[in-house]
């Protein structure tokens, strides 16, 4: 029997693409503060380009601690739920339009977050990204880390617990 | 401690934490400060949801007050010379918040060394019964 042709790149793209957009531009919070999601295959990168408004200590100046807790939580939930739905957005279970038009399955919660800062947040973008460590039926644990200029300089890591979504049944 | 100092110390921690422009941006207010403890409020926005289903606001958000309070109640503890920064915060989430209410988070420092501050902490929104979250964190103790 013929190998199935695979699919034209841009298919397969936009139906990425789309999926990240709904799951990361539909939370206001993330657009508030202004985090970006890159992405190379499945892996992620979340972005947080500096602006005045994320400043904890005017004096340094540096990132507010909290901004950058909410930035690692964002980054671990996103990357979480992202390679939760990963095989049903490839495999198409879950429709490009269902996604685009901002309708998502359920996501994580979050259960506890413990973050460790490293180096005060400079008055500069910063970047980070998650490892999913366990990925279980009801829990998951999820590490991430933060860093500005060098990635071997983390200003910031956190370890994250999350209760997953009930399949329907 | 003369109560004096504790009133100045609770004023400058008041200062300092209005002029924090994140916490100005989230709309965070103090209501109560002084010996170790800080209480802080945020308003119920919009832009801070997390779940734009049911208009739950992000536990980043949480996070951010959770810091800031923490910070504020290391200020203004007595035997906190000046300034601090978090070392480590441990966040528990018990329940979203109840949409359309304000979050309000009071902090406790407990314990001051010279070099480490120990701070608790629990998050409210008007039902006080049942708290939204709770949080342990390690603050630095600066100039001391």
């Amino acid at each position: 029997m013929p190998r199935k042709k695979p699919e034209p790149i841009q298919v397969i793209k936009q139906r990425r693409d789309a999926a990240l957009h709904a799951l990361a531009g539909g939370v206001p919070y993330i657009q508030y503060l202004g985090i970006q999601f890159d992405r190379r295959g499945d892996e992620l990168t979340a972005v947080l380009p500096f602006a005045d408004q994320l400043i904890g200590n005017p004096m340094l100046p540096a990132i507010h601690g909290g901004v950058t807790a909410a930035f690692l939580e964002v980054t671990a939930l996103i990357s979480l739920s992202w390679s939760y739905l990963w095989d049903d957005i490839e495999t198409g279970v879950l429709e490009v339009e269902t996604l685009e038009e901002g309708r998502l399955p359920r996501l994580p919660k979050t259960i506890d977050f413990t973050v460790d800062y490293l180096r005060s947040g400079l008055p500069r973008d910063a970047y980070a990204r998650a490892r999913i460590t366990r990925s279980g039926r009801r829990y998951a644990s999820v590490q991430a880390e933060a860093w500005q200029d060098n990635r071997d300089r983390p200003m910031a890591q956190a370890t994250a617990h999350f209760l997953m979504p009930r399949p329907k049944s | 401690m003369t109560a004096d100092t504790t009133e100045t110390k609770a004023r400058i921690a008041r200062q300092f934490i209005q002029t924090i422009p994140h916490a100005e941006a989230l709309g965070m207010e103090i209501t109560q400060i002084g010996d170790g403890l800080a209480v802080i409020t945020m308003p119920y926005d919009e832009r801070l949801i997390g779940d734009p289903e049911t208009g739950v606001v992000h536990g980043g958000a949480v996070s951010a007050l959770m810091d800031t309070c923490g910070g504020a109640a290391v200020m203004s503890h007595p035997k906190s010379p000046a300034g601090t920064a978090t070392i480590n915060l441990r966040i528990d989430y018990m329940r979203g918040a109840t949409p359309g209410q304000s979050i309000t988070a009071k902090a406790e420092c407990y314990h001051v060394t010279r070099s480490v501050a120990f701070v608790r902490a629990t998050a409210y929104d008007e039902d006080e019964s049942r708290p939204v979250a709770t949080a342990t964190g390690a603050f630095t103790v600066e100039g001391g």
